[in-house]
């Protein structure tokens, strides 16, 4: 199979294994059962009408959605292989390993250099080369390096809206996670800032599992290798890219990618 | 709708509806009057509340200012009382008034902050301990001073230090008596509410975002608390600071019977010492005075240096969080 980007890639491996995920907020279930092998190194994107469960789904999987009380989940999801959600699992190991860019940039009120450092530091690397190799690293992964290598002092909120979401992409990079959960991460950005975003999303591709949600069907189609369906709650078709926008299987994809509704 | 308006639009209608419409505008003005007439009353009954409340301020500012300007001087800043208080300056009360709060703030301020983060970050909102934590700190904050007076004397003085005498000193009186030390540790217990409540205001005003940015890139809570919530919360925290020293220093009956002395030529020297204070030496100066006359301007000077300390603080805690605003756009101290 060939990536967005054009480019052969090995034959793909499952990276991320649903089961059965299922997500409540107190009695109401808000998305689930779901069941699907997320590919590693590819761009997976979640699309679906607003609360169909899209967002609900991407953050169960690195357990984000524990921090909203009364929030339970049942089911089974594997990174190869370890379960997130066995008992004794630690949710601040899972996150290291399945980080997240969110819709608001949120950048720290800190330097743009702390802001990218702030994982490594907690995270217990002290060692101040390295801080500013990695940083380097994960600024340039973001195609950020070039526009503020010169003022890595100053303070992150004097960065535009765009730079503001590639600083949070870099900094979500520079933990070195194995997969990369962007929820809506172009949303409130401009065109330009927006192709950015994308032209790197393909890029993350080579390194790094992506999964994307997003509420822009022509984003889907240019990022993602693969694309899911969610409706009300449940997902609906899951196929790669190409086929799901021109041969789904479901009528209700078919009536949500040809504009009937959502 | 005017009458013109409503002739203007009805050329065509009919007599009745002309007339309807006539009487409902004519309706619509009685009751535009009336507004007016309740707004105006309005307007006029909070003014003059407000101009009630600053003529008392200026009652008071212009009286102090009258009487105790004269007296001021350096001289009565930096010298201490002569003469059984008829002469000299309060500068032994003004190092005891800074020794205590900052003794105080030492003391009370991580206790608050720590509170307020336990309240905020770990407690469950509506748990019912929680709940009766919050109706304590609220009615901490209602207990009179003097009462909080007695529970220094009570709790600090005589069991706390009378203890420590009894363990360390074989009964010997050195940290069983009013002390600087007590007289802070109590000033503490009374200003926590203040330190609490701001505190936890601040805390609430920082962004989910920032937290889920944090734990998102595999912070644990107390890493995210610590480095990223609380220093956005800084300037509430540092703002009810300030409020806190500026009310400690003004109060007098927590320290009345745990440390604060009636004269003192010397500056206090230990933790144990007795010490002065502008407030208590207010206190004394009006009532118990050898020489009424002869105090007379010294009190009123103690008066207006003791204001000035407060207002100071005050406009040094507006500044400090205005500042530190401008720092940090996107959370509000």
């Amino acid at each position: 199979m060939t990536a967005a980007n054009g480019v052969a890639k090995p034959e793909p491996e499952t990276k991320v294994k649903v089961r059965d995920l299922t997500v409540f907020y107190g009695q109401k279930k808000a998305v689930g059962p779901v069941t699907m092998d997320i590919v590693g190194q590819h761009v997976t994107a979640l699309i679906g009408p607003s609360g169909c469960g899209k967002s609900t789904f991407l953050r169960s999987l690195n357990r984000m959605n524990e921090l909203i009380p009364g929030c339970r989940v049942e089911g089974d999801v594997r990174l190869d292989g370890d379960p997130i959600y066995g008992q004794g699992i630690d949710p601040v190991a899972v996150r290291r390993r399945i980080g997240m860019v969110f819709q608001r940039s949120n950048p720290f009120p800190k330097s743009i250099l702390e802001n990218v450092a702030y994982g490594l530091r907690i995270g217990g690397v002290s060692d101040s080369r390295e801080i500013s190799a990695r940083v380097e690293r994960a600024l340039s992964q973001a195609a950020l390096w070039e526009e503020v290598k010169d003022r890595l002092n100053d303070s992150a909120l004097g960065l535009s809206g765009g730079q503001q979401q590639r600083l949070c992409i870099a900094r979500a990079l520079a933990v070195e996670p194995e997969v990369l959960l962007m929820d809506e991460p172009a949303s409130a950005l401009d065109p330009i800032a927006t192709a950015h975003i994308e032209e790197l999303i393909n890029e993350l591709s080579e390194n790094y599992t992506v999964v994307i949600v997003t509420h822009n069907m022509q984003q889907a189609a240019r990022v993602a290798d693969y694309t899911a369906f969610f409706y009300l709650g449940e997902l609906v078709e899951f196929d790669r890219t190409d086929v799901l926008f021109t041969k789904p299987s479901d009528s209700r994809t078919e009536d949500y990618i040809t504009g009937r509704f959502g | 709708m005017t009458e013109e308006a409503a002739s203007a639009s009805a050329v065509p209608r009919p007599v009745a509806a002309t007339e309807r419409s006539a009487a409902l505008a004519r309706a619509n003005a009685r009751r535009t009057r009336r507004n007016m007439v309740a707004d105006t009353a309005m307007a006029v009954a909070s003014g003059a509340a407000l101009l009630l409340v600053l003529a008392i301020l200026a009652v008071i500012l212009v009286d102090i200012l009258r009487n105790g300007t004269s007296r001021l001087s350096w001289a009565f800043l930096t010298e201490a009382p002569r003469e059984g208080m008829t002469a000299g300056g309060i500068f032994p009360a003004i190092v005891g008034m800074v020794e205590m709060v900052i003794l105080m703030t030492l003391a009370g301020v991580p206790v608050g902050v720590a509170t307020a983060v336990y309240l905020h970050e770990y407690a469950s909102s509506v748990s019912p301990i929680t709940r009766a934590i919050r109706i304590a700190v609220a009615n901490l904050a209602g207990v009179p001073s003097i009462v909080f007076g007695l529970f220094g004397l009570g709790f600090f003085v005589q069991f706390l230090g009378a203890g420590i005498d009894k363990l360390f000193f074989g009964g010997e009186k050195i940290y069983g008596q009013p002390a600087l030390i007590w007289a802070a540790l109590t000033m503490a217990v009374l200003t926590l509410p203040v330190v609490i409540v701001a505190t936890e205001e601040a805390l609430r005003a920082v962004p989910r975002e920032l937290r889920e940015a944090s734990l998102a890139l595999g912070a644990t809570k107390l890493q995210t608390v610590m480095h990223v919530v609380v220093p956005q919360a800084a300037p509430g925290i540092l703002t009810g600071t300030i409020l806190a020293v500026s009310r400690g220093a003004g109060e007098v009956a927590p320290i009345l019977f745990t440390g604060a002395a009636y004269f003192l030529p010397l500056l206090p020297k230990h933790l144990w010492s007795q010490f002065m204070s502008p407030s208590y030496h207010v206190y004394v100066l009006s009532t118990q005075s050898p020489d009424v006359d002869a105090t007379k301007p010294i009190l009123y000077a103690t008066v207006l240096v003791l204001l000035l300390l407060t207002f100071a603080l005050n406009i040094a805690a507006v500044v400090v969080r205005a500042r530190m605003r401008r720092r940090l756009p996107g959370g509000v101290g």
